[in-house]
């Protein structure tokens, strides 16, 4: 029935699952990914799911990727259609000699197919009912009956799956035994009654090498526990809810004291995201390391109280899983929308510190690391992760920490200090970084107690009103901005191999895809060197790489180029030079798009001087 | 008068408490508020109680929101760290700091409009949860800072200093704190020192969420004819429960007052509180009733005051969280990170 030649592909496909929210097929799912790395090779998956518990639509997606792409590749090789809501659609996603996994138990009119896809029907329905009866079991069973013809048509080895199973139910025996029976009806029946495999292949390689498989969310939530973080407070948002869930299971495993069994930790979750700030503004002026998580939404509520740490210089980590905005938006879909809004959030002249992880092994990095920032600079530090890498499981190198390390409190005045006739000055800069001292409540009887407040006050933090001190302190928290510059992560530099002019910067999640733009960009004869930012108060390498290049792309998930604005507003240089790359439609940016993009500028840049265009 | 610093010395023959410190000890800068204004009278209340329970004024944390009474934190307690912090958002801040730290006194204080208004949520669930801490607002039913708005604890029909009638319900915060599970709920008067300096001291006392509504006329704005919140209207309408002192140990002072009788009332750290009783059928254990009493009074245009509602035996935020007795914010890398070992585990489970 094809007119097309089948895809043919070993290692290098992308499967898309498409299901009914709540129908229990994301562990089914879950495990096919796994299963492709237990047998050396990458996997980037994605959920893509509704705003909903039950019923609405959603897909996960595999990418399986010998060479490593870890970004979203765009397009479907084949579709394991188990949604007759969005069938048609899914259908037509099919590229061009693609595959369509289908359940045929009941028989569907050939409109409903393509000439040009290979189309494959498995009575699922009514393999699970013949060997379920509970509706439950039938439906739940059904997923792990698609993973097993799967296996079969993918060539993929079953003992591999069956250990999986195996470790996912250890001491479940039945559980255990009964995926294991499911697994072999799905792959029986395909061996028996189709042509296994097909051209689309899963053969064993050893690409995966000691890499980890962790969601970002998670990962963020173990940095806050390696990091000392001691009270969270949170309101439950999408994408960002995972953090505190994580963090709440990290420390009921890590946490406790083992002889009293009491928990060194405090978790509330908050009335509201300004509660949640509030706690933990109180608990770090108390100086405790204090963290929440929270998304687009919970940003915009907060800002008051942000304004106050910057002001009155408490630290604070915001943890922020960037979700599709403005308002409400699309809050499952992922987006890079909240750099400005956190950059210079609350009113009157603030500036914060973000910090921009790639991956879930840098956002384990980072969020150890802002809390040590918090306590150095005394303000708050944004975790700017997005729904992609937070929500998503993703191969990445394996966490690291130095059992040296110490945390850094930053400059606490003790009472010994203070005994010894320091001059303590809240907000006095004594070392010429902009950082003052500050004391903990309840440190001395007599010395170091001063009053915190969001009005403007002297050195001293005695209230005041005059101009000359109230600009004095505003200088200062410029000068400490400065100070933070050379504390936070610097931008990572990738030249092309050949000298070039043009430069492209990027930040977060963007990252994969933009390695695999780079690839598809040379081979299209176009040379880019490349800048990650990792941080924000800018490193002076972002100028020196914008003064070497004639033009740099920035290249960033949301409508407006908000890094974009932020880079021409804080080195005050001409826009022209900067070319934005947007994208924007709650999908994660590929690099089909990146290169495309880049290309055509390029092409347009090259193909098309102005004079000939004019004459 | 109010930019005139306070001096520093004092009479040598001043009295000392207990830890040896002074009155003056527990005083903090000369207030800036309005000459005569209710919220000075309770600083004063404050200065006296915690001098009688002879704490150790640094190991006070005083934490407001914003308004005329969040200042007055800055003018008692003066070696404390005090934190005025955002409007309506006092309760969030404490709790944080008391999560940080579970070994100072935590006093927060607020307002009508900081507590009733903007900050009616952060009130409810701090006391929802038990907070160890006590909550002090300062209730004059008006805006002040912002020159005579009406405020959410207005009653309604009361006129303001313009003439405008308040048509909106009042909210009675006595009445919600009962509801939401306070464990020592009390009224009093800025006006009436005798009631409400033992009343702060047993609720510094009391382990868990304590609530103090006090009512205190705001001279410039709201104590005029017309008004539910002026001297004259409180001291013609207040009907007290009971009168109480707090034992720690020393100078029994529950003698020589008369009217009813004595019921002593054992606290979480043995300190005694005697309830002088005025109404004999009131019994502070019982928290229907004591709604049911608010209510009643309430209806016949009678301001219940004293004790209203105390369980001895309460829990507080700690202990529902099961946290370690060690502050929090004195733990360091050695207990709080689990190390590399661990970390190497937690890869090989992600493979």
């Amino acid at each position: 029935m094809s007119d097309k030649k089948p895809i043919s592909s070993v290692n290098d496909f992308v499967v898309r699952f498409a299901n009914v929210n709540g129908s229990g097929s994301a562990s089914a799912n879950e495990l096919f990914a796994r299963a492709i790395l237990r047998h050396g090779v990458p996997v980037s998956p994605r959920n893509i799911f509704p705003s909903n518990i039950q019923g609405l639509p959603t897909w996960y997606e595999v990418r399986v990727t010998e060479a490593g792409h870890l970004g979203a590749r765009g397009g479907v090789d084949m579709m394991v259609a188990m949604n007759p809501q969005t069938w048609d659609k899914d259908v037509a996603g099919i590229e061009p000699g693609g595959y369509l996994f289908y359940d045929s138990t009941k028989p569907m009119p050939s409109t409903k197919f393509r000439d040009d896809i290979t189309v494959i029907g498995v009575p699922l329905t009514a393999i699970a009912n013949s060997t379920y009866t509970d509706p439950r079991q039938r439906q739940l069973f059904k997923n792990i009956i698609y993973l097993g013809a799967l296996a079969a048509l993918l060539d993929m080895d079953p003992k591999v799956i069956e250990q999986l199973i195996g470790e996912q139910y250890k001491g479940k025996e039945k559980l255990l035994s009964s995926n294991v029976h499911a697994l072999h009806l799905g792959r029986d029946w395909a061996l028996q009654n189709l042509k296994c495999p097909i051209g689309l292949r899963v053969k064993k390689s050893d690409k995966v090498g000691d890499r980890i498989f962790i969601e970002g969310n998670s990962a963020a939530a173990l940095g806050a526990v390696y990091g000392g973080a001691t009270v969270c407070a949170w309101y439950p948002i999408t994408p960002s809810s995972s953090v505190a869930e994580a963090f709440t299971s990290h420390c009921k495993k890590y946490r406790h004291d083992p002889e009293t069994g009491k928990a060194k930790y405090a978790i509330v979750q908050g009335e509201d995201e300004l509660a949640s700030i509030g706690i933990v503004i109180g608990a770090s002026w108390n100086g405790a390391r204090a963290f929440t998580a929270t998304s687009g939404p919970g940003i915009s509520l907060m800002t008051e109280f942000i304004g106050l740490s910057y002001f009155a210089e408490i630290p604070a980590v915001i943890m922020n899983i960037q979700r599709a905005g403005p308002s409400t938006g699309m809050p499952t879909r992922t987006q890079q929308c909240d750099i400005i809004a956190c950059a210079y959030a609350s009113h009157g002249d603030t500036k914060h510190v973000l910090l921009f992880p790639e991956d879930p092994a840098e956002a384990f990095e980072f969020a150890a690391a802002a809390f040590d920032l918090a306590e150095r600079l005394q303000t708050t530090i944004f975790l700017m992760l997005d729904l992609d890498i937070g929500m998503n499981h993703r191969l990445c190198r394996p966490l690291k920490w130095d059992d040296a390390r110490q945390y850094d409190r930053g400059k606490i005045m003790t009472a010994e200090m203070l005994e010894e006739g320091r001059d303590f000055g809240r907000y006095l800069d004594v070392d010429g970084d902009g950082i003052p001292y500050r004391t903990y409540p309840g440190t001395h009887p007599t010395k170091g107690s001063y009053f915190t407040r969001g009005t403007s006050r002297d050195r001293y933090a005695r209230y005041s009103e005059e101009g000359p001190v109230y600009a004095d302190n505003m200088q200062r928290l410029v000068r400490k901005f400065e100070t933070a510059q050379d504390l936070v992560p610097r931008p990572l530099q990738a030249n092309a191999e050949r000298p070039t002019k043009y430069g492209v910067i990027y930040f977060g999640s963007t990252s994969p895809a933009m390695d695999e733009a780079i690839g598809l960009l040379e081979a299209r004869g176009h040379q880019l060197d490349r800048l990650r930012i990792r941080a924000f108060p800018f490193h002076s390498s972002v100028a020196s790489f914008l003064a070497e290049h004639d033009f740099v792309y920035v290249v960033e998930q949301n409508r407006d180029s908000q890094l974009r604005q932020l880079i021409v507003n804080e080195n005050g240089i001409d826009p022209v030079r900067l070319v934005p790359i947007v994208h924007y439609d709650g999908s994660p940016i590929t690099a089909r798009f990146i290169a495309k993009a880049i290309g055509d500028h390029q092409d347009h840049l090259k193909v098309t001087p102005l004079r000939k265009a004019v004459s | 008068m109010t930019y005139i610093a306070k001096p520093k010395f004092h009479h040598p023959g001043l009295k000392k408490n207990e830890l040896g410190y002074t009155h003056r000890d527990y005083e903090g800068k000369i207030s800036t508020l309005c000459a005569g204004c209710g919220h000075d009278s309770i600083t004063a209340s404050i200065i006296e109680a915690c001098y009688e329970l002879s704490i150790e004024p640094h190991r006070v944390a005083k934490i407001s929101g914003i308004g005329c009474s969040s200042k007055t934190p800055d003018y008692f307690l003066g070696n404390s760290h005090g934190f005025n912090s955002v409007h309506g958002r006092m309760p969030s801040v404490l709790t944080g700091a008391n999560l940080a730290n579970r070994d100072l006194i935590y006093l927060g204080v607020s307002g009508d409009g900081d507590s009733a208004s903007i900050g009616f949520g952060q009130f409810a669930h701090s006391i929802r949860r038990g907070v160890n801490m006590t909550y002090i607002v300062e209730n004059n039913g008006v805006y002040g800072l912002t020159k005579g708005q009406f405020s959410a604890t207005a009653d309604r029909g009361s006129k303001s200093k313009k003439g405008v009638t308040n048509t909106d319900n009042a909210i009675d915060l006595v009445a919600i704190a009962l509801q939401l599970g306070a464990t020592f709920v009390a009224r009093s008067f800025s006006g009436d020192k005798t009631q409400l300096v033992p009343l702060i001291a047993a609720a510094i006392r009391h382990k868990g969420a304590s609530f103090i509504d006090v009512i205190s006329p705001c001279i410039a704005f709201n104590n005029h004819a017309g008004s539910t919140k002026s001297f004259d209207y409180v001291r013609e309408h207040n009907d007290a429960v009971n009168r109480l002192d707090v034992l720690v140990g020393r100078d029994p002072i529950a003698v020589d007052y008369a009217p009813g009788t004595v019921q002593l009332v054992e606290q979480h750290d043995g300190s005694r509180i005697a309830l002088r009783k005025i109404d004999a059928d009131y019994d502070p254990h019982d928290r229907l009733g004591a709604m049911t009493f608010l209510q009643k009074h309430a209806a016949k245009g009678q301001i219940v005051t004293g004790l209203l509602y105390v369980d001895p035996e309460a829990e507080d935020l700690h202990e529902h969280l099961n946290t370690v007795e060690t502050p929090l914010n004195t733990l360091e890398a050695d207990t709080l990170c689990p190390g590399s070992a661990v970390l190497d585990k937690i890869n090989a489970s992600l493979r």
